[in-house]
């Protein structure tokens, strides 16, 4: 591990996960915490753990962001009409 | 209400951060954790099945009950999503009022990158199950990405041509498929008097000495086994995005 990357990653961590939780917009708060799990998973291949961030790129970064955009853009529709 | 909770996760995270001090460190060979389990697991799990890959090793064989229960979790959640969000025809009472006609995005540029993308998509989502022996990977990440090409069809053209491909009952039938296959592999070991999910007693189908064979057994039943998992993870993201984006009325994909 280098540890000034890996310092900068965990401060990036720390930033999205805040700021994940206090935007008013729902659809931005569902890609900033994308970015989230997209460092979570750079985080585990610097710690070695390649299949986690296989998954963790996969599921985390990848569908879920695509489940939550899909609900915030419906519940959007709805607060509209 | 909101000093209360910064000062329950102040206090839990000084907690935490007191504790953290205790934990062993990262990478520690004398960490009960890597003295006894993980030793094992490194020196027994490529003679045992030939399979380099040890993550998969311990995964699909060693703690196949693990992996087999965490299936039929991604099996329940459909489920209870199906439960919650579908509406089966007109809806009743206040809410009959209908939905407008969807009008259909011009997927001009969408509709041509994604039919180009997705043939490649799909053949990494099989190269991903069939390699996890080999690399990093299994039926868990293969399976997401075959799902997530399905979903990007849904996306960029419409929810039918998707459903055209993958309809309902076919998610919902492959959904229940992919757990069965791997309870079935279980059970096909009881059958040959092994115990639930030994993959060693189904030598007797494969050929060479009974120690060779109950390799090449456990190296196979892992491969159906990351199969049975594709499977079920596959439909079982097309049909969590098409409840959750039509909003559970099936007829347009965002």
């Amino acid at each position: 591990m280098i540890w000034p990357y890996d310092f900068g990653l965990l401060l990036l961590v720390v930033i999205t996960a805040i700021l994940a939780l206090n935007l008013r917009d729902l659809m931005g708060a569902s890609i900033v915490f994308g970015t989230y799990s997209f460092l979570m998973c750079l985080l585990w291949t610097a710690m070695a753990a390649v299949d986690v961030a296989f998954t963790e790129a996969a599921v985390g970064a990848g569908v879920s962001t695509v489940f939550f955009i899909a609900t915030a853009y419906n519940i959007k529709k709805e607060a509209k009409d | 209400m909101k000093v209360l909770s910064l000062i329950i996760a102040l206090v839990m995270g000084a907690l935490l951060t007191v504790i953290l001090d205790d934990l062993p460190a990262w990478g520690d060979a004398q960490s009960p954790a890597n003295a006894h389990v993980s030793a094992y697991y490194l020196e027994n799990a490529y003679k045992q099945t030939h399979v380099p890959n040890v993550v998969t090793a311990v995964l699909a064989d060693y703690r196949g009950f693990d992996t087999m229960f965490e299936t039929g979790v991604v099996f329940v959640a459909v489920i209870g999503i199906m439960a919650i969000l579908r509406r089966e025809g007109v809806p009743k009472g206040a809410k009959s009022r209908k939905r407008p006609p969807h009008q259909p995005p011009d997927p001009a540029i969408t509709g041509v990158a994604t039919r180009f993308i997705v043939p490649f998509m799909q053949i990494f989502g099989l190269y991903v199950i069939a390699h996890g022996h080999y690399s990093p990977g299994g039926g868990f990440q293969g399976g997401v990405i075959l799902g997530a090409s399905v979903i990007l069809m849904a996306m960029t053209g419409e929810l039918k041509s998707a459903l055209n491909r993958m309809s309902e009952d076919w998610f919902i039938i492959m959904v229940g498929l992919g757990f069965l296959i791997f309870a079935g592999v279980g059970l096909a070991c009881m059958f040959y008097g092994g115990n639930f999910l030994d993959y060693s007693a189904l030598a007797p189908l494969f050929s060479g000495t009974p120690q060779e064979a109950a390799i090449t057994a456990r190296y196979h039943a892992m491969l159906w086994v990351e199969i049975g998992v594709g499977f079920t993870v596959m439909s079982s993201m097309f049909a969590i995005y098409t409840y959750l984006a039509s909003d559970g009325w099936m007829d347009r994909g965002l």
